[in-house]
């Protein structure tokens, strides 16, 4: 049984705010009352408040900061942030901001989360250079969860080079992240895959997510 | 690590200074280039090199323009507001003859402005920005890959000619994320710095002194008058460009730099859709200004140039310039961290090329 609020953490540029955007988007699907929060305060550009009218269209509440101080130069987290934890008829999923910086920003709400379990994801790419191996995931991961103030529960394998990513680089990266999980004990709950290759995978030894990419440059879209 | 990896374009800005030999790193948070140093504070003391965090952006140039006095390779980065308070070193370092590379990741101005992304300091970087007769090579990636390898270069043209590279960038380019390699690159040719550089008297009877003070008007004259011919041999040696569709007839030339050239190369390609052909050039070296794009395309564009912008026209003079009165040159841009589709750029076109028939 899955815990109401899911945190998706990880290291910078992991993936976590296309994961956050697609797991809300699969719970909202199976017909549940989603509420996505971007505690993001790290980014800029590129971030799930980006995606509010598409997410309140599908009927996805977004909580995130509002527009007018989106592009104030500190981040700014919405005070309506605590009704996810009030408010217990919505399923959570919680996108925060990158490292130990951006996870700090969960440590406020520490005190409800002592009262709730909770799912926290760690989001892996070792196809970023500071996550390239074992070592250096699991060194972010202890950073993560001491700045939150939290556990990880779940890995989630998501490596990828964004329009490059082939399925050898998937496997590898799935290897590395199960060498993580060997030697934290914690669990691989998914693979994130972009949604036009995932059918390339077959067999697979964990499960896999298909995820469509939200977080794109003007000419990108264009090109979608 | 894997040969490629994923990267956002500032944590890619401070990796190619890496693999370039940058030795000290200065600089001082600002949105959206914060990453730069971010990513430089935890690199650079894992490799014994230098990362400090200045107390201001004045402060930080200075640092450079010691550092680079010394001989080493050096480094600074900041976005518009704070690449105005760095002018007096700016020019302070170029007086004085020395190598460094300066990294802005444009947002929104005047002023404060915005944190989202803009172009609007390309009069800044190409026209000066401090004060006095010097010329600053300025670099403009359109990709993180390429951003890779230009700050690379910037460090090798700075050697070569003991000047000042910037590296200019919109935000967006600074907060995107695309695979990038660091290639194995053959080392330059470059001078020895040994004749200059202010590292002790190594047994040596004179000092080698950093200096841009000029007590005798003549002896600055003549500082001026070598700066000029080295600036001369630069607009020769160091232009570069790209040209997108331009190799048979167009009936219209864009002319955009950076990450909104990408939305250009989209606009082209639904005007194609149309039966209208249009053409792109994209300086990446927006000084020396690729003049001799021009000279190729000059007859071939029946209807002339568009300065396609995210700043209010700033580029447009060194068009005219360029094209010098042969073809008209017009405008499309936006401003304040909007940036246009590739639907309004081709509205643009359309705009003006239906005015000139």
């Amino acid at each position: 049984m899955e815990n109401r609020i899911r945190i998706f953490t990880g290291h910078f540029g992991s993936g976590k705010t296309e994961i956050a955007i697609n797991y809300a988007l699969k719970l909202n699907n199976e017909g549940k009352k989603v509420c996505i929060a971007d505690l993001d305060i790290v980014n800029p550009y590129f971030c799930t408040r980006d995606e509010e009218k598409f997410l309140n269209d599908k009927g996805i509440r977004v909580i995130a900061t509002p527009k007018d101080l989106a592009n104030a130069e500190l981040g700014v987290i919405p005070l309506e942030t605590l009704s996810v934890f009030n408010d217990k008829s919505y399923d959570v999923v919680i996108d925060v901001g990158g490292d130990d910086k951006g996870a700090i920003a969960l440590g406020q709400f520490n005190r409800y989360f002592r009262e709730e379990n909770y799912d926290m994801y760690f989001v892996i790419n070792t196809l970023r250079p500071e996550t390239h191996d074992v070592d250096s995931i699991i060194e972010y991961l202890y950073e993560i969860e001491a700045a939150s103030r939290l556990k990880v529960n779940y890995l989630v394998s998501n490596t990828n080079l964004s329009y490059e990513t082939t399925v050898s680089q998937i496997l590898n990266g799935d290897k590395i992240a199960k060498e993580v999980s060997k030697r934290t004990g914690i669990p691989i709950k998914f693979t994130a895959v972009r949604e036009d290759i995932a059918s390339e995978i077959k067999d697979h030894e964990f499960k896999i997510m298909p995820i469509h990419i939200f977080m794109m440059p003007p000419w990108r879209k264009f090109e979608e | 690590m894997p040969d490629k990896v994923l990267m956002k374009g500032n944590e890619a800005i401070g990796e190619a200074a890496i693999h370039a030999g940058c030795q000290c790193f200065f600089g001082y948070p600002i949105t959206p280039q914060t990453e730069v140093a971010a990513y430089m504070s935890r690199r650079m003391p894992k490799i014994g090199r230098v990362f400090l965090q200045a107390e201001s952006e004045i402060a930080a140039i200075n640092m450079v323009y010691g550092a680079a006095g010394s001989g080493v390779r050096a480094m600074t980065s900041s976005s518009s507001p704070g690449i105005s308070l760095k002018q007096e070193g700016i020019s302070y370092i170029a007086g004085a003859e020395l190598p460094c590379v300066i990294v802005n990741i444009v947002r929104g101005g005047p002023g404060l402005g915005g944190i989202q992304p803009a172009q609007s300091d390309y009069f800044q970087a190409t026209k000066g920005g401090g004060h006095g007769d010097y010329r600053l090579v300025v670099l403009a990636p359109s990709s993180v890959q390429e951003m890779v390898d230009l700050v690379q270069d910037a460090f090798d043209i700075a050697d070569k000619y003991r000047n000042p590279v910037m590296v200019m960038g919109d935000g967006m380019l600074g907060q995107m994320m695309e695979p990038v390699e660091f290639k194995e690159r053959k080392p330059a040719q470059l001078p020895s710095k040994d004749e200059w550089k202010a590292d002790g008297l190594k047994g040596r009877k004179e000092h080698h002194v950093i200096n841009s003070l000029y007590l005798k008007p003549e002896e600055l004259e003549n500082q001026n008058l070598k700066m000029q011919k080295k600036y001369a041999k630069i607009k020769n040696n160091e232009v570069r460009y790209e040209m997108y569709n331009c190799e048979k007839d167009v009936d219209f030339v864009l002319v955009a730099y950076g990450t909104i050239s990408r939305i250009c190369k989209n606009a082209i390609k639904l005007l194609a859709e149309e039966g209208i052909n249009v053409g792109l050039i994209r300086p990446i070296t927006l000084w020396p200004f690729p003049e001799k794009a021009f000279e190729e395309v000059i007859d071939k564009t029946k209807y002339g140039f568009m300065s396609v912008e995210l700043s209010c026209g700033q580029m447009v003079e060194d068009v005219k310039l360029a094209s010098n009165g042969r073809k008209p040159v017009y405008f499309y841009g936006r401003t304040g961290g909007m940036v246009p589709s590739p639907n309004e750029i081709a509205d643009a076109v359309k705009r003006n090329i239906g005015g000139a028939k």
